[in-house]
């Protein structure tokens, strides 16, 4: 097996330290000695990886500025991701920028990989309370080699979720999975070699260590 | 759907845990990054450090055990305690908390909640509300913030402010009676109850849990999101197995996944 360089892109938006921990926990676990995780906030690192994972705390535009900020950060992704077709993965605000637009404070373009917008969360239920914070099981819409071997549904195990706003994708076909919050909330999205989790994978034990394999197994 | 979370708190001091933690598999209790790891390995859902150091000094031996423990536990830590200044959250968050408890910073100044959540977003800041009760029995209930450990009065009513600093952008109120806090006489419920139906955001029900239904009580009459408790977990008179079983068999939802 050759080795395989999955690059954390870091544009200031929080500590990856553990997110990089949680990714070599899973390779290691998941026997992929050869995969290389590296925390980078070089372009042509990026450019040149075989995975891509964006992850990102804190409010949209925050996080897209913090991304504009770092030269030739947003080109290297697309050239990596949708030239050359690398395995892309977006963490929390991370898979945010997947849509359009953002619409927490104020509008801000997103990548526009998977278009649609990220709203406000609005339970239906009055009494449900906002931040959507904490464990909720996962309901897939279709089949995603991220989810393989991980058991979703009401009496399966959870995902850990901290989130105000959700991508409501406008291409029913781009959602993978939601979670039940006094509706549906877009809980995984995908299209081609495009992923994306609203939920933090790093900080949901065993679920998130089993994505993290997946992601590092995935051959879009 | 959304499960109740259960939270463990440890009282850090100059990088020890305080009150003692009783593991078997502990090499080392006093060790907080060992206690976490315990705690992940139990299926805790969130776990809480609450710094109690005293000397502005010593911070830099909390950030090592936050990062050393954010390194080896993949589950969300929020840590407490002498917050005052937008950096100071910063750097609790570059060293891999997920969210940063503010307490007397935010009484003095409800603005700099506002700050720190536009800086940070509101899910990672955190109120903690240290709340007495102020009424007479028979009176209608009244509850007031107090800071210093429950020692000084502010004059500010706890419904009120937990309305402010949710309106400033805290994403989550840890409340604490300081009433209840030691006692093992069961969270003070309405004053749970009072403040989760007051806020549009979750609640962490602290302060005097002294067994396993007091737990369940936070949550079905308390209205809290969430139950922290210390001792009973540290003192190994109930495991966070038995606690979800528990609280599940009285009609909670719990993850169970571990």
């Amino acid at each position: 097996m050759t080795q395989e360089m999955v690059a954390i892109i870091d544009y200031g938006s929080g500590n990856l330290h553990s997110a990089a921990k949680a990714f070599e926990r899973a390779a290691r676990e998941a026997g992929l000695h050869d995969t290389r995780i590296l925390v980078t906030s070089d372009p042509e690192i990026v450019r040149g990886a075989d995975r891509v994972v964006l992850p990102g705390v804190g409010a949209y535009a925050d996080c897209r500025r913090g991304l504009d900020a770092v030269p030739g950060m947003v080109e290297a992704m697309s050239e990596a991701v949708q030239g050359r077709g690398r395995p892309f993965l977006g963490i929390c605000v991370g898979m945010q920028l997947m849509a359009s637009r953002g619409l927490e404070y104020e509008v801000t373009s997103g990548l526009g990989w998977i278009p649609g917008d990220v709203g406000p969360i609005r339970p239906a239920d009055p009494a449900l309370k906002v931040p959507h914070m904490g464990w909720n099981t996962l309901a897939p819409e279709r089949p995603h080699a991220l989810l393989d071997g991980i058991p979703t549904g009401e009496d399966g195990i959870h995902a850990y979720f901290v989130h105000s706003y959700a991508l409501k994708a406008d291409r029913p076909g781009d959602v993978v999975a939601h979670s039940e919050y006094g509706g549906p909330v877009t809980a995984i999205v995908g299209r081609d070699n495009l992923a994306g989790t609203q939920f933090h994978p790093e900080k949901s034990q065993r679920l998130g260590l089993a994505l993290i394999a997946n992601f590092l197994r995935w051959r879009p | 759907m959304l499960k109740t979370r259960i939270i463990p708190c440890l009282d850090v001091k100059d990088g020890r845990v305080v009150k003692g933690v009783q593991f078997l598999e502990l090499r080392d209790a006093g060790d907080p990054v060992e206690s976490a790891k315990a705690y992940d390995a139990a299926g805790a859902d969130e776990l809480c450090f609450l710094d109690i150091t005293a000397s502005h000094e010593a911070r830099g031996t909390l950030l090592d055990v936050v990062s050393r423990t954010a390194e080896a536990c993949f589950m969300p830590l929020t840590v407490g305690g002498g917050v005052r200044t937008v950096e100071d959250i910063r750097t609790l968050l570059l060293a891999g908390a997920d969210k940063v408890s503010i307490n007397t910073a935010a009484v003095k100044d409800p603005d700099f909640v506002a700050r720190a959540a536009e800086k940070f977003g509101n899910q990672c800041i955190v109120v903690a509300i240290d709340a007495k009760r102020t009424s007479a029995p028979g009176e209608p209930e009244e509850w007031q913030i107090f800071t210093h450990g429950g020692r000084t009065p502010t004059g500010i009513d706890a419904i009120a402010f937990a309305r402010i600093v949710t309106a400033k952008g805290a994403g989550e109120l840890l409340v604490t009676s300081m009433d209840r806090d030691g006692t093992r006489s069961g969270y003070d419920l309405a004053l749970m109850r009072a403040i989760s139906e007051a806020v549009p955001v979750p609640v962490i029900a602290s302060g005097g849990v002294g067994g396993l239904d007091d737990l369940v009580a936070g949550v079905a009459q308390g209205g809290a999101s969430a139950v922290l408790a210390a001792s009973i977990f540290h003192f190994g008179e109930a495991s966070i197995a038995e606690a979800k079983a528990h609280m599940a068999a009285a009609g909670l939802f719990m993850r169970l996944d571990v």
